[in-house]
């Protein structure tokens, strides 16, 4: 499909448009909820547009929230376009910041300009094989994506928990445990005095590549026709299977690349509770960008504004991150209520 | 294996086994109906939050199950409105549905975090002996007396009624079924209320009856598992009940060797039910052999 500039600014601000709707009633449903739980949502708002436009180091924790969000977001959309709902970026997060890990204690000697290039790839394999498992079962036929990707985030905690639990414990954390700290050269560089990391520039770079794959090569043109009418494209000879296993591996890798900067430049060690859940939030990301690269953007924007909403009912009213979901969720029922609405691939 | 370990085992896994068989009915009832829902973790949740926190309020815990059921209920007829009556995205108001659970569960249960309750009390036949044998693998809460029966009404309702027949036809074409004279959004709603009784049901079971406690995300993942069983059980409600004792019994090995001080980390024991459940799915996709309802994930918009 080709738009025009007029035709696809018109969808772009109808889009907006619908969307801004949906946040504002789904912010009025949530602080309806925080009221009727005898907190103030009102407060809450006002603290959260003050903490994140209300200074630079604000805006900058916006960013370095974006960074797993996109990351994630884009191993959704990649998927997607061939036809596989892919729901297991958070699981693949978790493993990619694992063998990342594993990487940075085992070669904790070599220098920076080596050793950060080697987590890297090590961080996107180790998400890439990890999403391999389910790709490789869908293209085999044996047992649908959605549902095997959905176990498997249980699972990949789970094989952290057991190595900063056994191997990898660090001695001097007693009460917490986690791996011990990476050397210096092991982390990701940071910018401005701030928290924001190059894991921003990878995350850019990722969304780039895929718009390019997508919209401008030969592998784009065949993964729209297989999401187009998979029958067609296998009758046209493209290789279905090949391309199943490849997508899935490279969006786990995607995925894998927000834990390695997770446990690089955030944690600067391997610890339990890497993600509040960034890899389902990638999902509402991705789904209600419609998988598209600029509304990838800016929705990982707005779903970081959002969760911040999380931090400041976390910090100041006493409420878990979780209940941010609620929030999401409202919007998304919104959206889905909204007549003739085609499926996001 | 001594045989206290293997009557451990048995009993939790009837125990851990009736919250999935509640939840498997639940899913399997809606995709009887043509819906996929993934949202029943969410459910379970919801269910388990609002029965925790109903039993520590009024110290009931039959309270607590009646409030999580319809809790469940409430929540599962917004999930059936998106697809139902607007005809979204399973998928999509299915995850939708989990985010929802996972964010009002957590703003429920805020308040009992730590907090200790009564549970669901144990009915044990009378002239057994208290701590023997037979006690141990006979006297469980009456959610789990409850399970079977309910498991083949809900088989009867199925495949012994009228109502069974028209659900089943909805499932396989919302269109014939529409021309026969049926009104299959109708019969969609009512699929998915009952699912979302059974769904909170479930939830409140692994809180009032398992855990004792609330805790964040505490089903872990059973809304995904009960999922995977509903296709185990071949979509039929018998086969279910194996399946509950099954998975049940995986989570039983587990706890049962962690109890008895096994040395195996309990993070490789915790994997055991996802990966079980990942194998029968993997032999199930092997044979093939899949009667999924026809018209499962599609939505009927009408005939206008």
């Amino acid at each position: 499909m080709r738009h025009d500039g007029a035709t696809l600014w018109r969808l772009a601000s109808a889009q907006a448009k619908a969307f801004a709707l949906a946040a504002v009633i789904a912010l009025a449903v949530f602080a309806m909820l925080l009221s009727v739980a005898g907190k103030d949502p009102l407060r809450a708002y006002v603290d959260t547009l003050v903490y994140v436009f209300g200074n630079a180091y604000g805006f900058s924790e916006l960013l370095v929230r974006m960074v797993p969000l996109l990351l994630t977001a884009v191993a959704v959309a990649l998927p997607a376009r061939i036809g596989l709902i892919n729901v297991g970026g958070e699981g693949q997060l978790y493993m990619g910041a694992w063998l990342t890990t594993a990487g940075a204690l085992a070669f904790a000697e070599w220098p920076a300009f080596v050793l950060l290039p080697t987590l890297t790839l090590l961080g996107f394999v180790g998400g890439g094989l990890w999403a391999l498992i389910p790709g490789a079962l869908r293209a085999l036929r044996l047992v649908n994506e959605t549902i095997s990707t959905l176990l498997l985030n249980y699972v990949a905690p789970l094989i952290v928990g057991y190595f900063i639990f056994g191997p990898w414990r660090s001695p001097e954390s007693s009460a917490y445990p986690q791996s011990p700290a990476f050397v210096e050269a092991a982390q990701l560089p940071t910018f401005f005095h701030s928290r924001v990391h190059a894991g921003l520039l990878y995350a850019l770079a990722c969304l780039v590549l895929y718009w390019f794959v997508m919209t401008r090569t030969r592998f784009g043109l065949e993964m729209r026709a297989i999401g187009g009418n998979p029958e067609a494209a296998r009758r046209l000879g493209v290789p279905i299977f090949s391309y199943m296993l490849a997508v899935m591996f490279v969006a786990g890798g995607v995925a894998g690349l927000a834990g390695m900067a997770e446990v690089t430049a955030i944690q600067g060690r391997l610890v339990s509770e890497l993600s509040p859940g960034y890899g389902f939030i990638g999902f509402l990301v991705s789904w209600l960008a419609r998988t598209g690269a600029g509304g990838i953007l800016t929705m990982s924007f707005l779903f970081a504004v959002i969760s911040s909403v999380g931090d400041i009912l976390q910090i100041t009213q006493g409420l878990p991150f979780a209940v941010v979901n609620i929030l999401m969720a409202v919007i998304l029922f919104i959206v889905l209520a909204q007549p003739a609405r085609s499926v996001g691939r | 294996m001594n045989t206290a370990l293997v009557i451990g085992v048995l009993a939790t896994s009837i125990m851990s086994g009736a919250s999935l068989l509640y939840a498997t009915l639940g899913e399997m009832i809606g995709e009887r109906a043509g819906i996929v829902n993934l949202g029943l973790e969410g459910i379970m949740l919801i269910g388990a939050s609002t029965g925790f926190a109903a039993t520590a309020l009024t110290a009931n815990p039959y309270v607590g199950v009646v409030a999580a059921a319809a809790a469940g209920a409430a929540a599962n007829l917004i999930f059936a409105y998106l697809v139902v009556g607007r005809s979204a995205n399973q998928l999509a108001a299915g995850l939708s549905l989990m985010f929802f659970g996972f964010g009002l569960s957590a703003l429920l249960g805020r308040p009992f975090v730590g907090a200790l309750t009564h549970s669901l009390p144990r009915l044990t036949l009378s002239g057994l002996e208290p701590n023997g044998t037979a006690a141990r693998l006979l006297s469980h809460d009456i959610l789990v007396y409850l399970a079977l029966p309910v498991a083949l009404l809900i088989w009867w309702l199925l495949f012994r009624t009228r109502w069974g027949l028209q659900l089943r036809a909805v499932g396989e074409d919302p269109a014939v079924a529409f021309a026969a004279g049926l009104k299959p959004n109708v019969l969609r709603y009512q699929a998915l209320t009952i699912a979302g009784v059974l769904g909170g049901i479930g939830g409140a079971h692994v809180s009032v009856a398992l855990a004792l406690t609330w805790v964040e995300g505490m089903t872990a993942g059973r809304g995904f598992i009960a999922i995977a069983l509903v296709i185990f059980a071949k979509w039929n409600p018998l086969w279910a009940v194996a399946g509950a004792l099954l998975f049940g019994g995986a989570e039983g090995l587990q706890l049962q060797l962690q109890a008895a001080g096994a040395d195996v980390s309990p993070f490789i024991m915790n994997m055991l039910p996802y990966l079980l459940t990942l194998l029968v799915l993997v032999l199930w996709g092997w044979s093939r052999q899949l009667a999924a309802p026809a018209a499962l994930g599609r939505s009927f918009v009408g005939v206008e």
